[in-house]
């Protein structure tokens, strides 16, 4: 039982730092977001609800405007489909990563945000800590600050004032590190360079609310047509 | 909409978010093999995704108006200049925050 706990302890500890930007960055955006659905009419009851259930950023802010508008509960369905397609790329991602992680694999999918999938898929975690349960508290972590920030706006929203004008861009700095860390790991840049021009043509091609489908069917295409030479080289790790 | 509208409408969300995340690890169960292109899709896609995000987190940044996107590119230099320097993960996503701050409520 001691052994336990000290693991736990252990795998803790090395997932915390992991997820310190997370905490600024989610904290901003819940906050953010929590206010978001207070000056909307809601009570905070209903971001305390969606951060713990839905767990998905953009949705979310999306969902407040579904709400607002007129009952039709298959939209909402097909748009949250569109609007969080990327993560099947995640799941497809993580195939091999969750394995063996017993009951906790089911709470790491279910909280597989985009800044859950991008530490446990870069980490580099330890021999002696245990996967699943750095993967277990990363996912935990992120999901508590996620849930307590969309809270607190909703609570205290129209009391808050201090001038965080910029802080969200912690999130576009992780994303900056952690394609770093890929591509200083990384072989072959094939990918990595596939991911940022084809996303930034997509961009500019389809606007900011439409791109990421287009941007991933073109990444799919292209990389299925690459398969031949970037397995044949044996550039894929 | 009434409460039970919109706990449905709230429910169809989270349905829909949770099959995104889950489809993948229904189609290939973890007992059986995983097909070859399956697996070779799961090497190649994050580096792919990890470029995407990037370009995802900087979506409502406009070149042609206001600041031109001048603070963005000054702080990601400065975040690629920490990260190779240091290689400190925290320190690079701080030093490119705290730049990013100062620059948009100061400067531009």
């Amino acid at each position: 039982m001691q052994t336990r706990s000290k693991m736990l302890r252990r795998a803790f500890r090395t997932a915390f730092p992991y997820t310190i930007p997370i905490f600024a960055g989610f904290w901003f955006l819940g906050i953010t977001y929590g206010i978001y659905m207070n000056v909307s009419g809601f009570s905070f009851w209903y971001p305390m609800l969606m951060s713990i259930t839905i767990f998905a950023g953009s949705i979310e802010f999306v969902t407040v405007n579904m709400l607002l508008g007129a009952f039709n509960p298959l939209q909402a369905f097909v748009m949250t489909l569109m609007i969080n397609a990327r993560h099947l790329f995640y799941g497809i991602s993580m195939l091999d990563k969750f394995r063996g992680t017993g009951w906790k694999k089911v709470y790491l999918i279910f909280g597989m945000c985009d800044e859950s999938f991008s530490i446990n898929y870069t980490a580099d975690i330890p021999e002696n800590v245990d996967r699943g349960w750095f993967m277990f508290f990363v996912t935990l972590l992120n999901h508590f600050y996620w849930f307590s920030g969309a809270t607190l706006g909703g609570i205290f929203g129209s009391l808050i004032h201090f001038n965080a004008e910029g802080l969200d861009f912690v999130m576009t700095a992780m994303f900056v590190v952690i394609f770093m860390e890929q591509w200083l790991k990384e072989k072959n840049h094939t990918s990595s360079i596939l991911g940022l021009g084809i996303s930034l043509l997509c961009l500019i091609a389809f606007g900011a609310d439409n791109f990421i489908i287009p941007a991933m069917l073109a990444l799919l295409v292209v990389l299925t047509l690459m398969r031949r030479p970037l397995e044949k080289e044996g550039e894929v790790q | 909409m009434t409460l039970t509208e919109q706990m449905i409408t709230i429910a169809m969300v989270v349905l829909g978010t949770a099959v995104t995340r889950f489809l993948p690890f229904l189609i290939f169960p973890a007992g059986k093999p995983t097909p070859k292109y399956i697996q070779y899709l799961g090497k190649v896609l994050p580096a792919a995704v990890f470029g995407l995000l990037v370009i995802y987190s900087l979506k409502n940044v406009s070149i042609f108006t206001g600041s031109h996107g001048l603070p963005e590119l000054i702080s990601i230099v400065l975040v690629i200049f920490l990260h190779v320097w240091k290689r400190q993960m925290l320190l690079s996503i701080a030093g490119g925050t705290v730049c990013y701050m100062l620059l948009v409520q100061l400067v531009f």
